[in-house]
Order: structure tokens, then C-alpha cells, then sequence
């Protein structure tokens, strides 16, 4: 059986009986890693431990026993709870206020996604090194397949990762727990089982063990539903799934039923795929209070839509699917859809789809979330073709490339569209059953809105002209 | 009510109203065609609440009646039944149902009360003139194929028909556009459409009138008002609502002043777009033309696979262009050309192109270019 120290990196002997060890002989930790699989397994989950409050603890030492939670203003959710917060019961996506209560005395930080992105990339530049194979998963957590990097390192990927630790540990300053076991599915099991600053080794023997008392929904993607869907079957349990066949899950559930009882039992065949390519581009926010109101939300979806569509620019994108996605008070969620006949990375056009969209929703409702994303992606030189009908969508088009440069310049604030100073009456443009009817109304406000935009470009470009 | 009826009648009218049901319906009585009899004539009528077709056909009517029946089902029976046979339709029990026997066959179906049924109120019709089944179709024929499906300009979902001009001059005239391609068909307007409004047909509309044409000898009649169209054809009447909506000024995006002419013949062109457009993406489809005395290079490029290139031979005096289109566009384009020869006006490689037959006259197209 293979052991080594999770602190020092020292291997134990290979004579000594490693149950038997309690302390690492070197440096006295108990943070021994053994496994009789140890030196076999290779693909590995790395997930960075309550990343943003850890980063917000690094640089503040005087919050390092404090609980801290990184969250969004007076409302908004939770978006990281250091390990001292969780211990009053507050976790990530908790409304903001629930976390307060359980919390009182908790330090609340405003996220600083820039300095969060900066030690996620270093972070992952580490990771790169170890091997070319890194599926990132979010901005803290990735897969990696460490399969055949053995004589390059020089050693087993286990030691490669514990090394790979300590240096995230010593040079970022936050830890980080690792799960290692042969997929994706048992690796991320594995490294949610230690944390903080886990370090754990799973065959597929043991978790299918681990997780068989486990109820259905400890398998990732099965939610409420399916797992009721599963319970109507008799199927409570991981173990029920475990110990159903293969041609009656075919026959329940489907590919899908197949799929699961692999799961159940430790199978999982995807790979690690390191570029995966974007699908879609997003941006939401959680409101500080619950609004109703058309207008307010309208304004709110623009500056989301300028957001998505400078992402989709920066990134040479575009895409013809325009979601809207809002959360009511009670916390249901609606998305609409809508794909347009070519893609788009304009903000105008996401903006005028998803207002739309927006139109049909606010029928009193409040919401408490509002988000746009846009997916069905293309390359950012077959958007915006000219149109035959809208001989001002290529003025339109132009006037946003020339904000956009104006913007680049002299910063955000350079040129706003008149829409977001405008205190106009508060009544969406009606949109009659089944969207047919535009109203001239709107129509014409949003024409307004257009020569608004173009003439605010128009009193800036002066100043462009005297610019160094 | 009691009928008998003959099968081959029966199934030629259920085919042309079953179709206006929408396979999914959220409210039951959608999916059901009414069925009435009365004197010596059984009719049927579908709709969708946009569209209405009523189908009248001779019957043997033993009592008058009407009811509403599953119209899928009905229509999958009947078609099922032998050729020839003599079907008989009863709706006279006390349960809610329909039986339909023919032969050793007997078929129930679970009826739904006809005061369900939604009455496409027509109002007063406001215009009504004739055309030939053939004008007709080939009015829907060449325009059909540049309607849009994008829901935020619905009013681009259909095809626009209005009279232009005054006196003999006076065309009838269709138009249809997505915003990357135009089409424009007309010819003589016939009596009756004096003072008509301009009116914006929808898409499922147009295609079931060119579906119930089935004798291009026969005559059409039309009736309209500002809010609906209505189509005779033979014993069908189709009823539709208009989109409400105000088609855009077309008339400012057909190019009069491109004065790069080229006319190619239009099979040579059709297979050599065709051939060429094989390598293209999914996606960015465009073919680039790259004309330069008498020859015409259409090429495609298409990173991810190859490319490749045609030249053709064409008639062309004007100085070399390179301009790119979307070959599905123009091959629809060129689907339209009756004649051997098409004339493409161009003008420069981001403006929009005019594309017309040098032989059949009454028909124009539009195209916007794509960048190459």
C-alpha cells in the first residue's frame, strides 16, 4: 500500500505497515495519505477551498478566525461563506439576508471578481503544468488527467498533486482540497469528502460503497425531479440503482436510466476535455430590492446587455438565442427563449429580443433577479449581416462600434444611451396576445432612444478628435 | 345524424381540412373537425383559430346532424378503409359518439358538442375578385420562398398583396421578404380589386391555398376585407385572418440604379453554385463571385473542410467585382427563374443585388450580399 505525507511529501518505507502509522516519521503530521491505490490512480478533481473569502482572508489576516461571507450588497445571495461562517449553517446561494440572520456577526466583503479571476489564473497556470489535459469547471475548481505524466514528474500523480497543493498553499497563499480517483464523477465525490484542504483517494470499489446508503440525488444531475421520477420506480436509494439491471433501467428510464445505474456504480467514461467551447455568454443580477416595474427593469437589462455583448465582442463571439431569465419573490424562475434568424453581438439587437421578452413577463410580478444570456454561438464575423428591411439596423450597428471605440477610450461612463437617464412613464409597450400588433408607441420611443444614442456619440466625438 | 357517403370523396375532402389541425392542441376542441349534415350535402370544417377551411361534398343523408370529431383519427380511418367502400357515419345514440362502419369495419369515436366549436367570425367582406388557379399559384409560388419566420417582425411572416397603379396598368402585385432576400411577382390586376386594401397573407395560409390547388385550369375567388382573405377553390373555402401589421416600404430597397449587368444562363449557374456550395459550412453558406470579363469564378473557402472553385462562362462588360451571397439564397432565387437566362444587376459588394428573368417578365428578386 502506498503512503506518503500530505504536509512533507515524505514517503513512508515501503516495509512499514502503513495502518499502523499514525504520524508522518519526517515531520510529526497526521496528514497521511494511503491508499492501495494510490500510485494506480490518476485523474483528479482540485477544488480551491471557500475560494473568494479565502483570497479576502490573505489579504486581511485580522479576518482569518472572523466568519466571512462574500456576498452581493443589502440582497443578493451568498456567493462564498468561509468555513467559520458555514459553521453557523450559511452556504453559497443563500439569500443574503438568511445568511445575516444565521449570522450576525459575520464580516459581509463585496465580491472583487478581479482579484478573484487574478489568483484563479495563477491557480490554473499551476495546474497547467502539471498537465496539458485541465477541464476547467468554474473559476476555482478543474479536472485534471494526470494519466501518463509520471516519468515527466517524476513521480505518481498523487505526489504530483500533494506537491502541486503545497505550492498553491506557499505561493497564492489559499488551500486547496483534491480528490483523485479514475473519473470525473468518483474524483469531484472525492474531493468534496475532506474539505477544507482535503486530500482524498477513492477506487471505485469504495465509493460505489460510500455512496450506496446515499439517497438518488447524491449523484450529480439528478435533481427533485428525476429523483421523484426514480422513487415512483422503487429507486430511493443509490443502492436500488446499483442493484437494478441494465435492460430495466434501459426500459424505465431509457438512455438516461442507463447512464445513472453506471453512475451508481462508479462508472463515469467522459474525459477530460481541455477546451471545451464556450456555449453560451451571460450576465444577471440580483436586485437590491423586488421590482415590478417595466421601465426599471428595462433599464436594468440594458446595462445586461451592453455586459454580454462586450463579452461576446472581446471574446470574437456572437449567437442567435437570446434568453431572458427572471426570478419572482417566491423564487421561481422563468427563462424565454428567443433565437434570432442571424447571430448578433450587438447590444442593441440582444436588447431589443430580450425586451420583448421582458414585455410579456411584467404582468405586476416582482421580481427579485433579472439576467440575459445569449447561446446557439457563432463567430463574430457572420453577426449582424446587412438587412434589406432595416436600413438603419447598419447605422445602428456602426454607432455601437463607434460608442464602443469611444468607450475604450475615455471609459464606461464616455457615452450612455438616453434610455438610462430617461424617467419616462413607467408602462411596458404593450404587447398584445400573441405579439402581433407592435405598437407605433414603442416603436417610436425606440427610435428616440436610437437618435438619443447617436447624438450622445455626436457630442462626444469632439473630444476624441482633441485627445492626444 | 345518419350519412353514407362514398370513400374516395370522403378522404379527398378530409385531407384538405385535417391538415389546418395542429398536431398539438392545448385546448381539446382544436383537434376536431366538425361535421355537418343537412339536405343532400355532408361538409366538414377545421380550424386553428387563424385559419378556417370548410369542405362541402354530395351525401346520402338519412337525418341531419352535426357534430365535432377527432380529425387526425378520423382522416388515419378513412384512409385505411378499402378503396370503394361505402362508409356510414351515425351520431344519433345517446352517448357522445360517432360510429363509422364500412363493411365488416366499425370504428367509435368520442364526439365533442359543436356549440364548442370557434367560428372564425368573417365579418363583412369588403373586396372580391377572381383569378386563375394558375396565376394564383404561381403569385404564391415565387414569392413563398423569401417570407420570413422571425417572430419579432411578424409582419414579415407573410406575403404582401396590394394593387399598384391606376387603370390598365394596375397590377396586382405580392411581396415577400425576410431582410436578405426580396421577392416581387405581379401581373394585370383583375377587376375587382379596385380600391382593395394592401393585405399581408401568412405564411400557413398561403401554403394551403397552393395545397387545395389542385387544377390549375380552375378559377379562384377571392373576398377580403382590411382583417381577413378568403380563397374558393372548387368546393373547398378557406377563411384566414390577416397579420396585423404594416409590411415595410419595399419599394426603396429594390436597387434602380445598379449598373453592372450580368446574364448568365441559369442551369449552368444553379449546378455550379450548387457544386460549389458542397464544401461551405453549416453556417456563414456564402459563395463568392468573382466576375472579370466574360468569366465568372464562384468559389467557396471553407476553413475547416477545403474549397472550391467554378468558372463559367457569362456575358459581362463591366469592370471585375468580387461579391459574395449565401448560395441557399441563390439557389432559391434560381429555383424561380422560368427562363434560360438570369440578369443579375449588381453594384458594389455591400450593396444589394436585383436579380430578374431575361425571358419571363413580372417577377423580380433581391438579394443582400454576404461578406467573402
Amino acid at each position: 500500500m502506498g503512503a506518503f505525507c500530505r504536509d512533507c511529501l515524505a514517503r513512508l518505507p515501503e516495509r512499514t505497515s502503513p495502518e499502523r502509522v499514525v504520524r508522518c516519521p519526517a515531520c510529526g503530521s497526521p496528514r497521511l495519505v494511503r491508499h492501495p491505490d494510490l500510485d494506480r490512480l490518476t485523474l483528479a478533481h482540485v477544488d480551491c477551498d471557500a475560494f473568494y473569502a479565502a483570497i479576502e482572508k490573505r489579504d486581511d489576516p485580522s479576518l482569518i478566525d472572523k466568519p466571512v461571507i462574500i456576498g452581493g450588497g443589502r440582497r443578493g445571495v451568498v456567493a462564498t461563506a468561509c468555513y467559520v461562517a458555514r459553521t453557523f449553517g450559511v452556504h453559497s446561494a443563500m439569500p443574503m439576508f438568511e445568511a445575516r440572520k444565521l449570522c450576525p456577526d459575520a464580516v459581509v466583503i463585496r465580491p472583487d471578481m478581479p482579484k478573484y479571476v487574478k489568483a484563479g489564473r495563477a491557480v490554473r497556470a499551476m495546474m497547467g503544468e502539471l498537465t496539458p489535459l485541465v477541464e476547467p469547471l468554474s473559476i476555482d475548481e478543474a479536472f485534471l488527467d494526470l494519466t501518463g505524466t509520471e516519468r515527466l514528474h517524476g513521480t505518481s500523480p498523487a505526489e504530483t498533486l500533494a506537491r502541486f497543493a503545497l505550492r498553491v498553499e506557499r505561493e497564492i497563499g489559499i488551500t486547496v482540497s483534491v480528490g483523485l480517483s479514475e473519473n470525473k464523477f468518483l474524483a469531484k465525490l472525492a474531493s468534496d469528502r475532506d474539505k477544507p484542504r482535503g486530500f482524498t483517494v477513492m477506487s471505485r470499489e469504495e465509493a460505489a460503497r460510500w455512496l450506496a446508503p446515499k439517497p438518488v440525488t447524491a449523484i450529480f444531475g439528478v435533481g427533485r425531479a428525476t429523483a421523484s421520477a426514480l422513487a415512483r420506480r422503487g429507486y430511493a436509494t443509490v443502492a436500488d440503482l446499483q442493484r437494478a439491471d441494465e435492460p430495466t433501467l434501459m426500459r424505465a428510464f431509457g438512455t438516461e436510466g442507463l447512464r445513472l445505474g453506471r453512475l451508481a456504480r462508479g462508472i463515469d467514461a467522459r474525459r477530460v476535455t481541455p477546451d471545451r467551447p464556450t456555449k453560451s455568454i451571460s450576465a444577471e443580477t440580483t436586485l437590491d430590492a423586488d421590482l415590478a416595474d417595466y421601465r426599471a427593469l428595462e433599464k436594468l437589462l440594458w446595462a445586461l446587455c451592453e455586459k454580454v455583448s462586450d463579452r461576446l465582442k472581446a471574446a470574437g463571439l456572437s449567437g442567435a438565442t437570446v434568453t431572458l431569465k427572471l426570478k419572482d419573490s417566491g423564487f421561481h424562475l422563468r427563462t424565454r427563449a428567443r433565437t434570432l434568424p442571424d447571430p448578433t453581438a450587438l447590444a442593441r439587437t440582444i436588447f431589443a429580443a430580450a425586451r420583448d421578452l421582458l414585455a410579456r413577463e411584467t404582468d405586476g410580478t416582482t421580481f427579485r433577479l433579472i439576467g440575459v444570456g445569449v447561446s446557439a454561438l457563432a463567430d463574430l464575423a457572420d453577426a449582424d449581416p446587412p438587412d434589406l428591411v432595416d436600413p438603419t439596423a447598419g447605422r445602428g450597428a456602426a454607432a455601437e462600434h463607434a460608442v464602443d471605440r469611444i468607450r475604450e477610450k475615455f471609459g464606461k461612463a464616455a457615452v450612455v444611451r438616453g434610455l438610462v437617464l430617461d424617467d419616462g412613464p413607467t408602462k411596458p409597450p404593450a404587447s398584445p396576445a400573441g405579439g402581433k400588433g407592435a405598437p407605433a408607441s414603442a416603436k417610436k420611443a425606440r427610435q428616440r432612444q436610437d437618435r438619443a444614442a447617436l447624438r450622445s456619440s455626436r457630442d462626444i466625438s469632439p473630444a476624441t478628435t482633441k485627445s492626444p | 345524424m345518419k350519412v353514407t357517403v362514398e370513400r374516395s370523396e370522403l378522404l379527398r375532402s378530409l385531407s384538405h381540412v385535417h391538415r389546418v389541425v395542429e398536431r398539438r392542441n392545448t385546448i381539446p376542441i382544436l383537434a376536431n373537425v366538425l361535421v355537418r349534415a343537412d339536405g343532400a350535402e355532408l361538409s366538414f370544417k377545421a380550424t386553428d383559430l387563424d385559419l378556417e377551411v370548410v369542405e362541402t361534398i354530395a351525401a346520402e343523408v338519412a337525418g341531419a346532424g352535426v357534430t365535432t370529431v377527432p380529425a387526425h383519427m378520423f382522416y388515419e380511418i378513412v384512409r385505411k378503409l378499402p378503396e370503394g367502400a361505402q362508409i356510414g357515419l351515425d351520431a344519433t345514440g345517446e352517448r357522445a359518439v360517432m360510429t363509422i362502419r364500412a363493411g365488416r369495419s366499425k370504428f367509435t369515436l368520442q364526439t365533442l358538442p359543436e356549440s364548442d366549436f370557434p367560428d372564425l367570425a368573417a365579418g363583412e367582406m369588403t373586396h372580391a375578385f377572381s383569378l386563375s388557379a394558375a396565376d394564383l399559384k404561381r403569385l404564391i409560388d415565387k414569392a413563398q420562398f423569401a417570407i420570413s419566420t422571425e417572430e419579432t417582425r411578424y409582419y414579415l411572416n407573410g406575403i404582401f398583396l396590394h394593387r399598384v397603379g391606376e387603370g390598365p396598368d394596375a397590377v396586382l402585385r405580392a411581396v415577400a421578404t425576410d431582410g436578405h432576400r426580396l421577392a416581387q411577382v405581379q401581373f394585370p390586376a383583375p377587376a375587382g380589386t379596385e380600391g382593395m386594401p394592401g393585405v399581408i397573407v401568412p405564411r400557413k395560409t398561403v401554403g394551403e391555398v397552393l395545397r387545395l390547388i389542385e387544377d390549375p385550369a380552375g378559377e379562384v375567388k377571392i373576398e377580403l376585407s382590411a382583417t381577413k382573405i378568403r380563397f374558393g377553390i372548387g368546393a373547398v373555402v378557406l377563411t384566414s385572418k390577416l397579420i396585423d401589421g404594416t409590411f415595410p416600404d419595399y419599394g426603396r430597397v429594390i436597387p434602380t440604379g445598379n449598373d453592372k449587368l450580368l446574364e448568365v444562363e441559369k442551369h449552368d449557374f444553379e449546378q455550379a453554385v450548387d457544386r460549389v456550395s458542397t464544401v461551405a459550412s453549416e453556417r456563414g453558406r456564402a459563395v463568392k463571385l468573382s466576375l472579370s470579363g466574360s468569366k465568372l469564378t464562384l468559389s467557396v473557402t471553407n476553413p475547416d473542410s477545403g474549397s472550391a472553385t467554378e468558372e463559367i462562362e457569362v456575358a459581362y462588360d463591366a469592370e471585375p467585382i468580387d461579391i459574395g451571397f449565401n448560395s441557399r439564397y441563390l439557389l432559391d432565387i434560381a429555383a424561380q427563374i422560368e427562363g434560360d437566362t438570369a440578369i443579375l444587376r449588381l453594384a458594389d459588394p455591400g450593396s444589394p443585388t436585383l436579380i430578374e428573368d431575361k425571358d419571363a417578365k413580372g417577377a423580380l428578386y433581391v438579394l443582400m450580399p454576404m461578406r467573402v
